[in-house]
């Protein structure tokens, strides 16, 4: 096992060089959004200067030499996610429009009055409004997978609420809890009742990877701009046979093989499902932050942030024993870098405001999982996560403003 | 480059920690409003019981929520209570422009320009200025005006029911 220098990571991302109220920039929202290296930042310059044109149209040398770009891209994804061939790729815009995408095309042709569709206590809206939409205009039903007291997925009843469920909707990684779940045993679960499963892997895929054979599942969505790549870009994963028998989602140019004045022919996939011009150069973009994170190492990533983790929960633990209550797993195994907390008597928006004047940035707030917190009995919590560029001394100034924050607040 | 002391000044963090006016009152004859910030999840309850001479009788407030959104309200509550109806519309009128908020015509209420300036002269916000400094942090604006938000739904829906 490698261990990162992450002062020589840090040097790659520019914006981290930065001062914010004439600090050091302490960047703990990589859950939200991560930053970008000088690699991506670089690539998607490149492609503006170098090689732009739009792709699967043009005749030309630099269109031909764009879209083999993009198509490498592709394949560079697929590889990522250990799927069996590019056209198992589909880009989106990010995980919303992948889960988007199922829910209008897959869900619509096969999901009517009365089926159910399984999800959990802690997924993100993006997986829980597609079927909420879903449920008001088809009638399907929606069953909830609760939580245990440790902040995991409470599997005592999982066959009753899979049984006769046409779909299993979960998060590989709760983005309020951190909490990672075992993905394969909920997918066979899923299968044996006679259901598809779903991952939502938007904060997987940075940190742990993904590896959509080994975990069989049918489909998963991910996003490049929690992975240092560009915003605007992300994946559906599904199998082969899936998206050919899938609808089209959205309709327009690059979708279609025919297009006559009573009707159409879709394209193949994966392109059936992407219509109009693709964000080419994030695209392009994306395949550069993989090989940044790969050429990093993903081993040495989550070894780094298990023992960044380690360290946050016990520091503020220590510094404010019985006043600040974290809401996840207190041990590392099967967690992720997300550390979401209560205070006692100070609201995690002044938390922040308190935060932020020393250039420490955290996200304070729902996280887009209000189901999760109308569960978890909170407005909001403020939330700090680590990625491969955060080190102690991140964590310790957090800790610091944090005491700074009591004493301004204290009764 | 504003400090942490233009946002939480020492009034407002009194009336945070010692909210004025918590509590409920009975509906009816009182009327209550709630407000939402979707965002953040502040919540401003307003209890309002108002006279058949027009005035504010009563106020209690109720909800949770940040420091600027507590206190806004606690200090509403303190400045509104005893004042007539037209007094309390004129200082969510006030309220709102010192938070920047200038509104049109259109709303029905307000003028611009001259117009509030006019309105306005002789309203004395006193304790309420403390909360200039939230305008310099515009993120937690819409904390402050929460609370004024909500007391103008329940004017209007109590001058509904007189």
């Amino acid at each position: 096992m490698t261990t990162l220098d992450v002062d020589r990571i840090k040097a790659d991302f520019p914006i981290l060089g930065r001062e914010v109220n004439g600090k050091h920039l302490v960047y703990l929202d990589s859950a939200a959004s991560s930053q970008k290296p000088t690699a991506v930042i670089d690539a998607l310059s490149q492609v503006y200067r170098e090689q732009y044109a739009n792709v699967h149209r043009g005749v030309y040398r630099l269109a031909e030499d764009t879209t083999a770009a993009f198509e490498a891209a592709r394949a560079r994804v697929a590889r990522y996610l250990n799927a069996e061939s590019a056209h198992e790729v589909v880009f989106t815009k990010n995980v919303t429009e992948a889960i988007n995408l199922v829910a209008y095309s897959w869900g619509r042709a096969n999901l009517g009055p009365g089926d159910a569709v399984v999800l959990t206590h802690m997924e993100h809206h993006a997986n829980v409004v597609p079927w909420l939409m879903l449920a008001e205009e088809r009638g399907i039903e929606l069953r909830w997978i609760p939580l245990t007291p440790e902040y995991r997925l409470d599997l005592t009843d999982l066959e009753s609420l899979l049984e006769g469920a046409k779909l299993l909707a979960v998060t590989a990684m709760s983005n309020v809890l951190g909490t990672r779940n075992e993905i394969r045993p909920l997918v066979d679960a899923a299968h044996d009742a006679g259901a598809l499963a779903l991952v939502d892997a938007a904060q997987a895929a940075p940190h742990f990877g993904v590896d959509v054979r080994e975990w069989d599942a049918d489909f998963v969505g991910v996003t490049a701009h929690k992975m240092l790549g560009p915003t605007g870009i992300g994946a559906l994963w599904a199998r082969a046979e899936l998206l050919d028998a899938m609808p089209p989602f959205l309709g327009g140019g690059e979708m279609i093989r025919d297009v006559r004045i009573d009707g159409f022919t879709p394209n193949d996939v994966p392109w059936k499902f992407e219509a109009g011009t693709q964000p080419i150069a994030e695209v392009i973009g994306w395949h550069a932050a993989i090989d940044y994170l790969e050429h990093v190492g993903l081993d040495a990533i989550q070894h780094h942030e298990r023992e960044l983790t380690g360290y946050a929960l016990r520091t503020l633990d220590e510094r404010f024993e019985g006043r600040l209550q974290v809401y996840g797993p207190h041990d590392t195994e099967g967690r992720g870098a997300v550390i979401s907390f209560l205070f006692d008597g100070i609201h995690a928006h002044d938390i922040s405001q308190v935060l932020d004047e020393d250039g420490v940035c955290v996200r304070a707030g729902h996280h887009c999982a209000k189901p999760l917190m109308r569960v978890l009995g909170v407005p909001a919590t403020t939330r700090a996560s680590f990625y491969l560029y955060n080190d102690h001394r991140d964590v310790d100034a957090l800790v610091q403003s944090l005491a700074t924050a009591e004493k301004f607040f204290a009764p | 480059m504003p400090g942490l002391e233009d946002l939480y000044r020492e009034i407002i963090l009194d009336h945070y920690r010692a909210p004025r006016n918590r509590g409920e009152l009975p509906v009816p004859p009182a009327s209550k409003s709630e407000g939402f910030n979707p965002l953040c999840g502040d919540e401003v309850i307003v209890y309002l019981l108002v006279g058949d001479d027009g005035t504010v009788d009563d106020i209690k407030i109720e909800g949770q929520g940040c420091s600027i959104s507590q206190a806004s309200s606690s200090m509403m509550s303190s400045a509104v209570n005893g004042k007539s109806v037209d007094e309390a519309r004129r200082l969510i009128r006030a309220f709102k422009a010192l938070m920047s908020i200038h509104e049109s015509k259109l709303d029905g209420e307000s003028g611009t320009g001259d117009d509030l300036a006019a309105d306005l002269a002789g309203v004395q916000l006193g304790d309420l200025e403390a909360l200039q400094g939230v305008v310099k942090f515009p993120v937690r604006i819409k904390c402050a005006t929460l609370a004024w938000n909500t007391l103008r739904q329940g004017l209007d829906e109590g001058s509904i029911v007189t």
